[in-house]
């Protein structure tokens, strides 16, 4: 075969620049990728060391969680029951109120109203959690004790609550999108059947939009789950197996904290339960962004 | 004017009459000064081109437009046997719309079982008994021509359905509450010819119970399912009258130019 007439030839320096711009790109997504892998990497190895000197079944089953003390028990579930009793405070806050705030806005505010209230929601969500922190420990631990004197400065309830506060915006505005995402014609067909508008929001509106809401509750329990800072100043920092959310108590990432900041030395097996239980948390918030999908998936509306 | 004449020739009972009616979207007119009587039991088709504010006419009898803000109206319309204007600020647009019922372009049942969709309007009322609900989703949806393809199946999500019978669901759904008026919003627009034909007949049936009012872009449709026409053009009534007379001998060369294709 003849060589390719020069105007038809391949143009060298183009096909260069597509493989390198193509090769910039890739290296970009490689980043995230790289990064994930890494995590999960040193996680499982360092975790490994750990269950070298811990069995599983202590980790799992055990009663008590004291690796700062000679007598060392590394019982998860009492960081567990922290982590549970403060998420469900704050998502007993946060469902609610969040579905309420958007229900409001999407389907009764005028617009004027919703331009202003949306900006300022956003604004809560952009507060640095040491702040809910604090708030929680010098406004709302003296304000509940007013009303229950019995509580302690440390608490898991004002802390959770306060946590609820936080993932607000977060409920609101997801569900606030999906409810706005409802074709006007499903309720333009509830209203022409005289439904009054809190009808409609209710029984057309949140049923079509339900698959958005409920990965904005999945988005919200995993916030909860993963917050750090307003437990670690809050919630007490103390290893406690309870359910009662007046009690102090640690959560996995508070415990996390304070092992960080350094109360026992590095390569100890104590240090290393910090990995252990930052994979307990990473498996616990890939459960509930597994079942966000799932849900989404099984629940998506073709309108 | 023709509108008047009519009625006096034809003395049929009125159901509702539009006097001096006029729709604002904000600054802009949408429709001018129409006069037209919506007779009762009878079929009534609105015709013209796109644009030519037909939907906003039919939307203002269940005052759809009071959803959105900025939308006025002006001068009435007289619904019998109330002799009470629809359109009066003291008039409450629920109870409107709890006897003037509307099909849209687009099926749009909700995201519920094919029963719910139907019992709706019912809940709306509040209305609880089980065995009434029950009774009158069975009578909704035989009135729709439904009851035989879906009574075995009242469970399964309306969306399931074909988009012929998603809109007779929607049909169904608007038959529920016994309406005294049904507005038709170009129901078949968006279904194939046999699912057409199946709404047509059933517009047909629907015409013995209740009075129809209908917003069509297919002229063959207006002539073969209704007893009355009216012919629209940017806002205005160019002509109303018994459908053969508007589609024979047009008095309005506007009108005749509009239906031989010659225009529009």
């Amino acid at each position: 075969m003849s060589e390719p007439s020069a105007r038809l030839k391949k143009d060298l320096t183009r096909h260069v620049k597509e493989r390198v711009i193509e090769a910039i790109l890739f290296l970009a997504a490689f980043v995230s990728v790289f990064t994930t892998t890494a995590i999960v990497y040193i996680l499982v190895s360092e975790s490994w060391v750990f269950f070298q000197h811990v069995p599983l079944g202590d980790f799992l089953f055990d009663t008590q969680w004291t690796p700062l003390f000679d007598d060392a028990h590394y019982g998860i579930m009492v960081l567990l029951s922290g982590t549970i009793t403060s998420s469900l405070v704050a998502l007993l806050v946060a469902i609610p109120l969040g579905t309420i705030i958007a229900i409001y806005l999407s389907e009764f505010a005028p617009f004027a109203v919703r331009e202003i209230a949306k900006p300022f929601l956003e604004l809560l969500g952009g507060i640095p959690t040491i702040i809910y922190g604090y708030f929680a420990l010098l406004f709302l631990t003296p304000l509940l004790q007013k009303v229950y004197p019995d509580l302690p400065g440390f608490n898991l309830l004002s802390a959770g609550i306060v946590m609820g506060i936080m993932i607000i915006p977060y409920v609101a505005s997801l569900s606030e999108d999906a409810m706005r995402a409802v074709p006007m014609a499903l309720r333009e067909g509830s209203y022409a059947t005289g439904a009054t508008r809190l009808q409609t929001a209710l029984w057309v509106v949140v049923p079509s939009a339900i698959s958005g809401i409920a990965s904005a509750y999945i988005l919200g329990v995993s916030r909860a789950v993963g917050e750090t800072m307003i437990l670690a100043v809050a919630g007490g920092m103390q290893p406690n197996l309870t359910f009662n959310p007046a009690e102090p108590g640690a959560t996995i990432t508070s415990f996390i904290v304070q092992v960080a900041l350094g109360d026992l030395p590095h390569g100890s097996i104590g240090y290393q339960t910090i990995f252990a239980a930052g994979l307990t948390l990473m498996l616990l918030t890939l459960v509930f962004n597994l079942i966000g999908y799932y849900m989404r998936k099984k629940y998506r509306e073709a309108y | 004017m023709n509108a008047m004449t009519d009625r006096y020739e034809t003395l049929l009972p009125l159901k509702a009459e539009a006097r001096n009616l006029s729709f604002y979207y904000g600054n802009f007119q949408a429709l001018k000064n129409i006069n037209m009587p919506i007779y009762e039991k009878k079929v009534t088709s609105l015709i013209g081109p796109s644009g030519c504010g037909k939907s906003t006419y039919l939307r203002c009898f269940n005052r759809m437009h009071d959803l959105y803000p900025g939308n006025r109206y002006e001068g009435a319309i007289d619904f019998h046997p109330d002799h009470t204007d629809l359109l009066s600020k003291k008039v409450d647009p629920i109870e409107v719309r709890m006897r003037i019922s509307m099909v849209f372009q687009k099926p749009n049942p909700f995201p519920k079982s094919i029963y719910e969709n139907v019992a709706y309007g019912l809940r709306v009322r509040g209305e609880n008994a089980r065995s009434v609900i029950d009774d009158k989703v069975e009578a909704a949806l035989r009135g729709a021509a439904l009851w035989g393809e879906v009574k075995d199946r009242l469970k399964e999500l309306g969306a399931n359905l074909s988009g012929g019978q998603q809109q007779r669901l929607c049909i169904a759904r608007a038959l529920a509450t016994d309406p005294e008026l049904m507005l038709f919003d170009e129901p078949t627009s968006a279904l194939d010819p046999i699912a057409t034909a199946s709404i047509e007949e059933l517009i047909t049936e629907l015409k013995e119970r209740v009075t129809i009012l209908i917003v069509t872009h297919n002229m063959q449709q207006a002539a073969r399912i209704s007893d009355y026409t009216a012919y629209m053009y940017i806002g205005e009534m160019v002509e109303f009258g018994v459908t053969d007379q508007i589609f024979i001998k047009p008095k309005r060369k506007e009108t005749e130019d509009y239906i031989t294709g010659r225009f529009g």
